[in-house]
């Protein structure tokens, strides 16, 4: 056990640490929340910036390791999260190195590494949310093309998006896992209407995607058809691994601002509050060592379950990480003071147990695929 | 960075688990309960742990030890938990290479701990802090015998930290054991006609137990590696938290059967309870991680 950074890990860490000095201080000023075509020209802006430095490809590298330290570093330096990218770079992008053909990482890989194009996540359904494989839009063959008919909710970026990750049904009468399909889709295709979704806390986070009859090439299936899921499978374990290392380096650096804003206001003096944020740090820094563990497991390419583990612990910790922000703030949380930096995270911490399968899904995964117990229903 | 155990600590982990499965496995378990008495420790068993170098593991080579670390020590606690093996495990291996025999398993070795508490006082040759005007104190679990010290202060507390290290590792192998016996329990019984482990409200508490042990786990590893006062009170309290906590669900799981002495829970539950109460509990270790987080920002 060894939690010292290797030669390499060192020499890596230190060049991004000064690179990060010297690129950040002269990054333009972040958009608004709710600038959508700012935002999409700013996570574009910083994504072009790490590839022509040389970081473009840093989320597909083969070292978990090498990526944890890249998502340390530009956290703790205060440096763009990867915003609109996401689905591009950590999704569908690896989805199409892994599964796609030759024609199909050149087309739609480089714009990706590139900061040049868009894409947004067409999978849950308003019937099929934790339950992914019930999902119902309808794909038709039509020739060249895929007919499609549907809609899709939950999809962040949608009106930015130039592409869709699209799964699809293309076999109504198969066991309800076989017949999907992956699909390319690009948002401008006639028949694609997005409709912004007002989330709980005030912005208009993701949207409700519309499809009418839309034609996609055949040509933009990645994977056979009706193999949909286990290409879906396939990113899935890849996005888990270290998909939350930023963010549980940002957590401490709340914890620690919420502990120096209660001493500033003499709420420090309450022990109930005062080892409340103590208990925070136990669970924040053992998720950050869960985290090298779950990385070092995965170096070893092992497939670990540690994603599943990890993500029900956190997502709660987070919620209760905003709750005591709430405490902190002094008004228990009932002001709704958007200056506070605290206020809106707490709002949207409340999506944490829910996004990417709930915490209750979670947990019968945990029980089946871990502990081997029966499965439940 | 390679946070994972090496192949001399698998190995490690492997040997001590098979010498005590051998040597203390469930029967001799419940044979150390007798009958409303007080428990004895078993001198043979103490004296094997000796040779096989349980409580001379770090101790140095030139010193006749074993010669290993912190992280080693952890994953034989942690093997120590699983099992339940009774007896004043921690003082013993800390007083290795201080109180002549107790590396060998010769001497027996406890401790007046800063709660002015001390474990299994009747069969300690030693006693390490001042032990005078002890008066019996009933414990609640069978297998360790308990006495209250008239001077809480008199204990020694130079190896607070190490004591509550090494008692976190000991929960996470009580945590993780009774992970598994509420897995495989859940797995087997059947009620309404399936295994009562296709039940949600079963898997989750199944589940739950789990998470905890993984949490504590990477806290107790990571604990043992870096030595840092903060990282062993963020340990303990993971610990402490997934040993009882889990073997509460791991009770309940098991229904009606749990709630009888004859099976096993209650004896994890209440060895959990007895190591909880050790320094460097709930309260303290808040206070610890609570100023670290002023001390960090600053």
């Amino acid at each position: 056990m060894d939690l010292s950074d290797t030669p390499q890990e060192a020499e890596f860490r230190a060049r991004l640490r000064e690179w990060l000095g010297k690129v950040l201080p002269s990054l333009p000023a972040k958009p608004s929340p709710d600038d959508w075509p700012g935002r999409r020209a700013y996570d574009l802006g910083w994504q072009r910036t790490l590839y022509d430095a040389g970081y473009g490809e840093v989320h597909w590298g083969a070292d978990p390791a090498v990526r944890m330290i890249f998502l340390e570093e530009t956290e703790k330096a205060g440096a763009p999260y990867v915003g609109a990218n996401f689905v591009g770079l950590l999704h569908a992008g690896p989805t199409v190195a892994a599964e796609g053909t030759d024609e199909q990482r050149a087309r739609w890989l480089p714009p990706v590494l590139r900061g040049e194009e868009v894409w947004c996540q067409g999978f849950s359904e308003p019937d099929a949310g934790s339950d992914l494989a019930a999902l119902r839009t309808r794909a038709r063959r039509d020739g060249d093309h895929y007919v499609v008919s549907g809609s899709k909710i939950w999809t962040s970026h949608a009106e930015v998006a130039d592409w869709c990750e699209l799964l699809v049904r293309t076999d109504p009468d198969a066991p309800k896992h076989r017949g999907i399909t992956w699909l390319a889709m690009p948002m401008d295709a006639p028949g694609v209407t997005v409709r912004p979704l007002r989330t709980l806390a005030g912005s208009n986070e993701f949207a409700e995607v519309f499809l009418d009859e839309v034609r996609v090439p055949v040509a933009n299936r990645v994977g056979e058809e009706n193999d949909g899921w286990r290409v879906t499978m396939v990113t899935l374990s890849f996005e888990r691994g270290t998909a939350f290392v930023g963010e549980v380096v940002a957590c401490r650096r709340v914890l620690g601002e919420l502990a120096l804003a209660a001493r500033e206001n003499g709420r420090w003096d309450d022990p109930v509050l005062r080892r409340r944020l103590g208990r925070l740090n136990a669970e924040f820094r053992a998720l950050w060592r869960l985290t090298q563990w779950n990385v070092s497991e995965a170096s070893e390419g092992v497939p670990g379950v540690g994603g599943s583990v990890f993500k029900l612990r956190y997502s709660h910790a987070r919620q209760e990480l905003y709750e005591a922000a709430a405490e902190v703030l002094g008004e228990g949380g009932a002001a709704l003071d958007l200056e506070q930096p605290w206020v809106l995270d707490r709002l949207s911490s409340l999506s944490y147990t829910i996004a990417a399968g709930t915490s209750q899904i979670q947990h019968s995964i945990v029980a089946e695929r871990v502990l081997g117990l029966p499965k439940g229903r | 960075m390679r946070f994972q155990l090496s192949e001399d600590q698998r190995a490690l982990q492997t040997g001590v688990r098979g010498l005590l499965a051998a040597r203390f496995g469930r029967e001799q378990l419940r044979a150390a309960l007798g009958v409303g008495e007080a428990p004895e420790l078993d001198r043979g068993l103490w004296r094997e742990l000796g040779t096989a170098g349980f409580f001379s593991l770090r101790l140095p080579e030139e010193a006749g030890g074993v010669g290993l670390g912190l992280p080693e020590a952890v994953l034989a606690f942690e093997e120590a938990g699983r099992v339940l093996l009774p007896g004043p495990l921690i003082a013993t291996q800390l007083a290795a290479g201080v109180v002549p025999g107790a590396a060998t398993g010769e001497t027996v070795v406890t401790v007046v701990d800063g709660g002015g508490v001390v474990e299994w006082l009747g069969a300690a040759d030693v006693v390490r802090g001042d032990a005078e005007g002890a008066a019996v104190l009933r414990s609640v679990d069978p297998l360790t015998p308990l006495h209250r010290v008239a001077d809480p202060d008199s204990g020694d507390r130079t190896d607070v930290l190490l004591t509550s290290l090494l008692t976190a590792a000991e929960q996470l192998g009580t945590a993780a054991r009774v992970c598994e016996l509420a897995a495989q329990h859940a797995r087997t019984r059947e009620q309404f006609g399936r295994p009562i482990g296709a039940f949600q409200a079963v898997q989750q508490l199944c589940a739950g137990i789990l998470v905890r042990v993984e949490l504590a786990r990477a806290a107790v590893y990571a604990a043992a590696v870096t030595v840092d006062p903060v990282d062993i009170a963020a340990a303990r309290l993971l610990a402490d938290e997934a040993a009882v906590r889990g073997a509460r669900d791991c009770l309940q799981v098991h229904g009606g059967m749990g709630f009888t002495w004859e099976s096993d829970v209650h004896l994890y539950l209440k060895r959990a309870w007895v190591r909880a109460r050790r320094p460097g509990s709930v309260t303290e270790g808040e206070e610890v991680l609570a100023a670290a987080l002023l001390a960090e920002a600053r």
